[in-house]
């Protein structure tokens, strides 16, 4: 009976590891994402449900108490939510499957010493290590990044003394740790330190992460927690985990490579503290007061958009923190009502974390075949009447293209300024995250349309719909 | 699955990162955030794991963790699928 039990719990974690693998390729169109949701979430149940089963579980009380608390949690949240918070959701959801990881390589590492190692104990030790390091890691950069991201922490770039001196050192003494432990695995105080400077650790490698870089950081810690759960499934000798979190691992490695790629920069360069710390040359000719901008008001605007046939739309995270996107939503419909074309173009960095735009547009009923990507669309800009940005900056600074001196040369830009007018939604001259100015801001095809995002566009829709009237 | 090689448990990482590699570089820039906390919920499969630590039938340290693991991972899985499928549920083709 217990031999038949173990087959069943194998085959269905082997069913459970084929319905994750199917379930994310599902996910490669958004047809048929919802349903490859689903089925890896059905896995998943079926996981949860058969490991009830293994032997080695002997009271229901902490695991039923468990379960209850930790769904009624995660239900509120998802409900709850923001779209435009996101980013800090994901953050925070990473952070609990890398504590968990942690915690679950803790706890095996305490039941297994009471029942005494076994003499071929290493693999299990070096497995622990690496779980804890991980998953402890996992946790406090999520925290962190969480807290940026809700404005809790500053989003400021911020670093201590020396250090890369002190993270290098840092990880030096948790390997050591690691290894000590392993070579004398009755003395806990090893691997409880192993926690405790992998929690610092955490906190060390995310603080120096800028606002704009947070979409890197969040790949890669979305790919942490792949790993932690890998480490713990080395642990528990269990392959269904290990799979699980290569995939995840592998999710979040691919996606923070697409981010650094959108930003022409290495991820060490992203991690070692952003932009703040590349020697700024370009700024060499930014003295404003020479330059003039344009701007234009509401009523002269409408005059604009109601004489364009091709219009595009290019959203950055100004549109998120201003909550815009129903009012751009509007601004389509009334557009499209006019004959005009209207359609998005989204950098890959736009926003705080991968795809941020998109289910922002996607919730305010934008149909998801008018976004386009950057590399799809960018070659159009010189056929569109009027390009729309907002809250964008960086991510459509010329400076990219024609400055070997400026700080974001290289970096790809969207190519709004091949267009015969480019109104620019901002609320004021600042620079954007890079610190620098926007040639764009200056050039004769641009006009400035000055006002929160949501604020101005609303305006706009209403003077648009007046003139239709 | 005691006694399982250490090797052959490489070997299982190793061909599933393949894999996610493949599918992962087919998903379209639209689906990235979907996709990250949808992968973020599989992550949570670490469920596995704190189940079994939480069920070992005593009161100590071990159980006391299991019992917290349980928790988290549980607010990563439930939180992780809901919240990809309220936004999923967005995405409209026009």
């Amino acid at each position: 009976m217990e031999n038949f039990k173990e087959i069943l719990i194998n085959i269905t974690y082997l069913v459970a590891s084929f319905l994750f693998i199917f379930g994310i390729k599902r996910m490669s169109s958004p047809a048929t994402a919802k349903n490859g949701n689903l089925i890896s979430g059905i896995g998943m149940l079926l996981a949860i449900v058969v490991t009830l089963m293994d032997r080695h579980i002997i009271s229901y009380e902490l695991i039923i108490a468990g379960l209850v608390i930790g769904s009624a949690i995660g239900a509120v949240l998802a409900y709850k939510v923001q779209m435009t918070a996101m980013p800090q959701m994901v953050g925070l959801l990473n952070g609990f499957g890398g504590g968990a990881s942690a915690l679950v390589g803790m706890a095996e590492y305490y039941h297994v010493s009471l029942l005494g190692f076994p003499d071929d104990g290493g693999k299990f030790l070096v497995s622990v290590g690496l779980s804890l390091l991980i998953g402890a890691v996992t946790f406090t950069g999520s925290l962190i990044a969480f807290g940026k991201l809700q404005g809790i922490v500053t989003g400021k770039v911020v670093k201590i003394p020396g250090q890369n001196v002190v993270v290098i050192l840092l990880i030096l003494a948790i390997f050591t740790l690691i290894g000590l432990g392993i070579s004398q695995p009755d003395n806990m105080l090893f691997f409880e330190l192993v926690v405790g400077l992998s929690l610092l650790l955490g906190v060390l490698l995310v603080m120096p992460i800028g606002g704009a870089d947070m979409p890197v950081a969040i790949s890669l810690l979305n790919s942490y927690s792949g790993i932690a759960g890998s480490a713990t499934g080395f642990v528990i000798d269990n392959n269904m985990l290990i799979i699980a979190g290569a995939l995840v691992g592998a999710s979040g490695i691919i996606l923070t490579n697409i981010m650094c790629k959108a930003m022409n920069r290495s991820i060490m360069n992203v991690l070692l503290g952003g932009w703040a710390n590349v020697a700024d040359t370009g700024a060499g000719d930014s003295s404003a007061a020479d330059k003039v901008v344009k701007s234009v008001d509401t009523e002269e605007a409408a005059m604009l958009f109601s004489g364009a046939s091709k219009v595009m739309i290019v959203p950055g995270y100004g549109m998120a923190v201003s909550q815009a996107q129903h009012a751009v939503k509007e601004l389509m419909n009334v557009l499209e009502k006019n004959g005009t074309d209207v359609r998005f173009a989204i950098h890959p960095v736009a926003g705080r974390m991968p795809g941020h735009m998109n289910i922002l547009l996607a919730e305010s009923n934008v149909p998801y075949d008018k976004l386009f990507p950057l590399d799809e669309i960018n070659d159009d800009f010189k056929n569109v009447d009027i390009s729309l940005v907002i809250g964008a900056n960086d991510v459509v600074n010329p400076a990219a293209r024609n400055n070997p001196q400026s700080t974001i040369y290289g970096m790809p830009i969207l190519n709004v300024d091949y267009s015969k007018t480019v109104i620019v939604v901002k609320r004021s001259m600042n620079a954007g995250y890079a610190g620098i100015e926007n040639d764009l801001f200056y050039m004769d095809n641009t006009l400035m349309y000055f006002g929160d995002a949501k604020d101005a566009i609303s305006k706009l829709v209403n003077e648009l719909k007046a003139m239709n009237s | 699955m005691e006694g399982t090689s250490l090797l052959m448990l490489i070997y299982v990482f190793v061909l599933a990162a393949f894999v996610g590699v493949e599918l992962i570089n087919k998903v379209p820039p639209t689906l990235h955030t979907p996709l990250m906390s949808g992968s973020n919920a599989i992550s949570g499969i670490t469920i596995i794991g704190s189940l079994i630590a939480a069920g070992i039938g005593e009161t100590n340290a071990s159980s006391i963790m299991g019992f917290v693991a349980v928790v988290f991972a549980m607010i990563n899985v439930v939180g992780g699928y809901l919240v990809t499928d309220r936004m999923l549920r967005m995405f409209k083709k026009k």
